[in-house]
């Protein structure tokens, strides 16, 4: 077959397809980060810990309870959210009124507390789950294995459903509505505490189901929220925090972005995002989706 | 004399150490209009804060239709009938104007119907599908009533709802005041313009230092004018 630009197309699809794939989880990480940032005024240094323990809850629900994929798909999420559920009431809410500090410092640790658990009991090592759909198809100008070509559909389908709740019903109009002036949305009887504690749940869950996605694609390990949430937090800041589109089309963006560079010039695969985040920084400081507040 | 809807008993108030509120006392009948008022810091909208519940730092007692709710949520005192209107209006500029009347849900009978509404304020529909943000302060001052006017409300705190209007906007706001009043609502009503809360007012509450100093009816305020002037620094 033709060579495009003197790179041969399996080689530039097939990193195509990773970086959408990477782009899938920057998009539901950043997600998450978002909502839960504009309701609690909190950076929740723990979300890649969250999706590492949906991985882990997953890899745990099949091996010792023989739940398989797809049934972990909906459990796990649901554990981890719950335990944000319990960090929200018990934790989040004291600080609420304090410096964002405090929130990122709190959710910091308990980052740490995560990933040294899992490592006590189940090493640094790693370890393989299945491919729930084993397989791909030839498209003629690449591969496509099944279970990637699934990350993709799942996580674009989750983004957009989120989206939808968010900019298009009733619940996001409160959401939106308490994001700017909590304290006027209580006032018109809505029971805003409990709309935070869900939210946050919600965002911890969205992690969570990020890493079942992710347990069958790389190993559940747990150093893997960690690795790529420092990523996830520089697509935040080129995104900017005040939109929901702007998380979804930034991450995918820029997962894209890396899997080119990896084609063209992949010194600079592992920087370019960063890059980027200072090029930006410098122009728009609010990030390209967000307002300045 | 129809009966006590709101009750406000040495009410206190705090925002972290500086003490606020020094022991408020006034009532507000059914279907009464209400002003408190008194000079810019007095303490006016930390009253309504602390009625909504919106004031954490809050004590002694505020009886609304018999139900104390001084220790309660300000969901659950929205719940039973009482909404605000802020002094800075509180338009959502994330959402349309559409979503921003919507947005309080109906809690009781009685509201007002979105026909009432438009035929209230006609200068809103045709903004219907533009942003919170887009608005004058007379047209989000408008939309900040119209949209409590749906949730059924039985008393409605507004506070300075003219401030920085022009007059005929203002006029607009006092027709809306007197049809609120003619359907029985009862308003307590933050003013620092005598003048104009004399005309849509039957009592009027002084408020200096966070204490109610003064009272008087609306007839009563020609023949008090100097003294008022003094007390609100006018
Ligand atoms: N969030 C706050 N934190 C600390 N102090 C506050 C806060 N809000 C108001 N105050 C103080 O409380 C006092 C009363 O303020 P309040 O807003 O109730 O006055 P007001 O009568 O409504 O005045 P205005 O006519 O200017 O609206 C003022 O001294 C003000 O500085
Ligand atoms: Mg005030």
């Amino acid at each position: 077959m033709m060579e495009l630009i003197g790179i041969p197309p399996q080689a530039l699809f097939g990193q195509l397809m990773l970086g959408l794939i990477n782009g899938s989880f920057y998009a539901m990480l950043s997600l998450g980060l978002a909502v839960i940032f504009g309701l609690l005024n909190v950076i929740n240094f723990a979300h890649g810990a969250q999706y590492m323990l949906g991985a882990f809850v997953a890899w745990m629900l099949l091996n010792w309870l023989g739940i398989p994929y797809w049934g972990a798909l909906v459990i796990a999420p649901i554990l981890v959210a719950a335990t944000g559920l319990v960090i929200e009431r018990v934790f989040l809410r004291r600080l609420h009124d304090l410096d964002h500090l405090y929130g990122l410092l709190l959710t910091f640790g308990l980052a740490l507390i995560f990933e040294g658990v899992m490592r006590s009991q189940f090493g640094a090592a790693g370890m393989p789950y299945g491919n729930p759909l084993p397989g791909g198809v030839n498209l003629g100008f690449m591969y496509l294995p099944w279970y990637r070509g699934w990350i993709i559909v799942a996580s674009l389908a989750i983004c957009l459903a989120t989206w939808f709740v968010i900019e298009r019903t009733k619940l996001g109009a409160y959401l939106r509505a308490a994001t700017e002036r909590p304290e006027i949305v209580q006032s018109f009887g809505i029971d805003v505490p409990r709309m935070i504690t869900l939210t946050y749940a919600f965002g911890v869950g969205l992690a969570a189901l990020a890493g079942v996605l992710a347990a069958p694609a790389y190993q559940v390990s747990p150093n893997m929220g960690s690795n790529l949430i420092i990523v996830v937090f520089a697509v935040v800041v080129i995104g900017g925090m005040g939109s929901i589109m702007g998380a979804i089309v930034t991450g995918f963006g820029l997962g894209v972005i890396e899997g080119l560079t990896k084609v063209f010039y992949p010194e600079a695969s592992n920087t370019v995002i960063f890059v980027i985040m200072a090029l930006v920084l410098m122009v728009r400081p609010a990030g390209l989706f967000g307002a300045a507040k | 004399m129809p009966e006590t809807l709101l009750k406000v008993s040495d009410l206190h108030g705090w925002y972290g150490e500086s003490h606020i509120l020094h022991g408020m006392n006034f009532e507000v009948r059914k279907g009464e209009l209400v002003t408190l008022l008194g000079r810019n810091g007095a303490g006016k909208t930390t009253t309504l804060k602390a009625i909504m519940g919106l004031l954490r730092q809050r004590k002694g007692s505020v009886a609304f239709d018999g139900t104390e709710t001084i220790s309660m949520a300000p969901h659950k005192i929205a719940r039973l009938g009482v909404a605000l209107c802020p002094e800075e209006r509180g338009i959502f500029s994330a959402l349309t104007v559409r979503e921003n009347l919507h947005l309080p849900p109906v809690l009781r009978e009685g509201g007002m119907t979105e026909a009432e509404i438009d035929t209230l304020f006609p200068r809103l529909k045709e903004r219907w599908g533009n942003s919170g943000a887009k608005l004058s302060g007379g047209e989000q001052q408008m939309l900040a009533i119209a949209r409590i006017l749906r949730t059924g409300a039985t008393l409605v705190l507004l506070d300075e709802p003219t401030e920085g209007l022009a007059p005929v906007i203002v006029q607009q706001i006092r027709d809306a005041l007197l049809e609120l009043k003619r359907r029985g609502l009862t308003v307590l009503l933050v003013e620092q313009n005598f003048r104009f809360a004399s005309t849509v007012a039957d009592r009027h509450y002084v408020v200096e230092h966070g204490q109610v100093v003064d009272h008087m009816t609306s007839d009563e305020i020609a023949a008090n004018t100097e003294r008022l002037e003094a007390f609100l620094g006018v």
